[in-house]
């Protein structure tokens, strides 16, 4: 058989139900054999735009994304997708054209080292050589992608190996002598952080991605109420608990509320799940909650002790570890920690001034109108206001890119986080910035219809960049004006055959939120002209430590 | 502090770019790197001496780990038989040629190839001594020096 075709072949077997590329020279032989098969093919406008989707494909469904694209600058365009991935623990697997084999090495038209570029930011990358290797190859990296702590594989095939004849015997089981993800937590580190979580007086788990990764928001739950400890999510475990339970004290950080930042530094036990400690969650990591003993529970044994140090590593899959642990707790009321995490919260809530057009009120009002839409977002102030006021009630809910906090990200995750659940709602929160970066896409939704809604808090600024400019370098704008006011994407919407709203006012922002809801047989972009002075707040200041945090009047 | 670890990896192409490029990539120093195959043929072993403290031994380990072709870190910086060879090329003038042999005697090294006005002399040993070795030959003139690097074997048996 054709290898291409064994390929494909072997991509149905893996269940892929969906790929997202584009086409070119070198892996054109593969997309001949695509052409016979019922995969779902989405041909994106740029690589950039099919990395992120299969991502977002990949985040809303915990299934593995699967990208093609061609050798040379296809392949170079799945960079900064695959680093965000990586960054993120994202299960995708990109299989690149490479020139045939022959050729290697001589600079040949459109050829690209992409397995040596992308070596340091994928979990494992193979170039095929040896086209009986090919379909142990794909297995291998559907398994590595998916499992332990997930993450990025890129397979560069050479045209020469998809010509190859080859037999059909796709491999079921994996065997990688190197390579042995570790799920059950050790039983004894359990007993240990048991016995400091029933003798803890103030309590707090810490949550990031992995719990979404490991499907274990049911365990992290049961275990939160079982001692009982109030939760505190990263931006990547936003969602891990509804941002509506007693026990959820939402997004902490760099951008979290100040009483969730005062309950994490307060604690005298940190129970730490499936996050990374990353210089945004501890701020300063010196000062980081001083009084805390910290249980870390992680699949990565890499992380634990990284960045902050650890009294009990426990490493293991989330779900198992909650899931043990709670065995050994007995629930114990702490009134004065509940007490004063209490007057925390109604002391200090998340706030923002009411008057002007305010982006923080364009996401209140999204939140109450689409409670249970899947919300992606871009990078910067939008990312941040999306954090603190879009209340997520479930945990594949919320998809941003938090580790490499690549703009242009958003726009191509919701098209493949609706692909991944068509039957749900899907916004992009966007800044005008980011959205620019992969707006082409807009042509991909129009193409294959693809009803997504893209919100732009749009404010003329790269806005971030500005907040720290105002608040850091004396207000000095360098660079970072763009002018979005003068252009305009209602128009840009409509060229594309999307439907474009322009929104002037905050006394306008219902209605045409509730317009965009109506539609449903068309992407919809909507422009709301946000002042552009808002600022993120609270903010923890570069170098300080969680508990310094600080509002707008301080 | 120099450590000296031991890895196992699968023995195939593009191994040892990936293990450099971690250490580059994560920043950490190697002092030396040596590869060679195993008592199995598709395994191959490195032995990196790497500086630094206790926590950056303890992430270059679980950095290696991670990758999928490592199979096996091991810490021999201690109880372990430890050796390099060393090739040097040195000045060997009539006049000082009983000198030179007599110094290579005692160190164990061997000469192993004579020129006119010069040898090439082989010598073994740990660091320490091939260091001693190349100081006591500076005073003749050295016109080059190629080392191999450290491999070393935890002592005993094997578990
Ligand atoms: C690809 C990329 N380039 C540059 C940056 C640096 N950066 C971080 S936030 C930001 C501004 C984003 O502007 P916009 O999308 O308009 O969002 P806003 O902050 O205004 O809401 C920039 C340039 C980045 N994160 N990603
Ligand atoms: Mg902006």
């Amino acid at each position: 058989m054709r290898a291409a075709d064994a390929f494909i072949k072997a991509l149905e077997k893996e269940g892929v139900e969906v790929i997202f590329g584009i086409p070119g020279g070198a892996i054109l032989e593969i997309y001949d054999a695509l052409y016979d098969s019922r995969i779902r093919h989405i041909t994106t406008r740029h690589e950039q735009g099919a990395t992120h989707a299969a991502d977002g494909y990949a985040r809303a469904s915990g299934r593995v994304g699967v990208v093609f694209a061609t050798s040379g600058p296809g392949a170079t365009n799945t960079v900064t997708g695959i680093a965000n991935a990586y960054m993120d623990s994202s299960p995708i697997v990109v299989f690149t054209g490479q020139v045939s084999r022959p050729m290697i090495g001589n600079d040949a038209f459109q050829e690209a080292d992409i397995t040596g570029i992308t070596m340091p930011i994928t979990k494992h990358n193979y170039l095929v050589t040896d086209p009986n290797k090919l379909l142990r190859i794909v297995r291998e990296a559907f398994y590595i992608a998916s499992s332990g702590r997930p993450g990025p594989v890129l397979v560069d095939i050479p045209k020469d190996v998809t010509t190859a004849d080859i037999e059909f015997d796709y491999p079921t089981r994996v065997d990688l002598i190197g390579y042995k993800p570790k799920y059950e937590g050790h039983p004894m580190q359990i007993k240990r952080a048991a016995e400091l979580i029933i003798k803890s007086e103030r309590p707090i788990i810490l949550v990031g991605g992995g719990v979404k990764i490991s499907n274990a928001s049911k365990e992290l739950i049961e275990l939160a109420e079982t001692i009982p400890a109030f939760v505190v999510t990263t931006l990547m475990g936003k969602g891990a608990i509804s941002e509506y339970h007693p026990l959820c004290l939402g997004f902490v950080g760099m951008h979290g509320s100040k009483f969730a930042n005062y309950a994490l530094s307060e604690s005298d036990l940190i129970i730490a799940v499936g996050c990374r400690f990353s210089d945004r969650t501890t701020g300063n990591a010196s000062l980081f909650a001083p009084q805390a003993k910290i249980i870390h529970i992680d699949i990565d044994p890499a992380e634990i002790g990284k960045n902050v140090r650890v009294d009990v590593p426990i490493v293991g899959d989330a779900k198992r570890i909650l899931s043990n642990l709670r065995k050994f707790i007995e629930y114990k009321y702490r009134k004065n920690w509940e007490d004063k995490i209490r007057e925390w919260k109604e002391k200090f809530p998340l706030k923002y001034k009411k008057e002007g057009f305010k982006p923080q009120f364009v996401i209140e009002k999204a939140c109450e109108i689409f409670p249970d839409a899947i919300v992606t977002t871009e990078v910067g102030q939008n990312q941040m206001w999306s954090a603190q006021f879009f209340k997520v009630k479930y945990p594949r809910q919320f998809i941003s890119s938090g580790g490499l906090g690549t703009m242009g990200f958003g726009f191509p995750a919701s098209i493949g986080a609706k692909i991944a659940c068509p039957d749900k709602e899907v916004i992009d929160i966007a800044g005008d910035g980011s959205f620019l970066m992969n707006i082409q896409e807009l042509a991909t939704c129009i193409h294959y219809d693809i009803p997504v809604k893209v919100f732009i808090m749009n404010n003329g600024y790269l806005g971030m960049v500005r907040q720290w400019q105002e608040l850091f370098y004396r207000e000095r704008y360098s660079a970072t004006c763009i002018g979005c006011e003068k252009i305009s994407f209602e128009k840009i919407a409509e060229g594309f055959g999307a439907v474009g709203i322009t929104v002037e006012r905050q006394s306008e922002v219902v209605e045409a939120l509730r317009r965009a809801k109506e539609i449903n047989d068309s992407p919809v972009v909507v422009d709301f002209r946000v002042e552009f002075q808002a600022n993120v707040f609270p903010m923890v200041p570069p170098g300080k430590s969680l508990r310094e945090i600080i509002d707008e009047e301080d | 502090m120099k450590y000296t670890i031991a890895v196992l990896v699968e023995n195939k192409p593009g191994v040892l770019a990936r293990v450099a490029s971690l250490f580059r990539r994560r920043g950490f120093n190697i002092e030396s790197l040596t590869v060679g195959v195993t008592e199995k043929e598709e395994i191959s072993r490195m032995t990196i001496v790497v500086k630094g403290n206790e926590k950056v031994l303890e992430q270059v380990t679980k950095q290696l780990n991670k990758l999928i072709e490592v199979i096996k870190v091991s810490d021999v910086s201690f109880d372990s038989v430890e050796r390099e060879l060393c090739l040097l090329r040195v000045n060997a003038p009539p006049e000082k040629r009983g000198e030179i042999v007599e110094l290579t005697n005692i160190f164990r090294a061997r000469i192993v190839d004579v020129a006119k006005d010069s040898f090439i002399v082989e010598v073994t040993g740990d660091e320490d001594k091939i260091n001693a070795f190349i100081d006591l030959m500076r005073g003749y003139g050295i016109k080059e020096v190629a080392r191999t690097g450290k491999v070393a074997m935890v002592r005993g048996a094997k578990k």
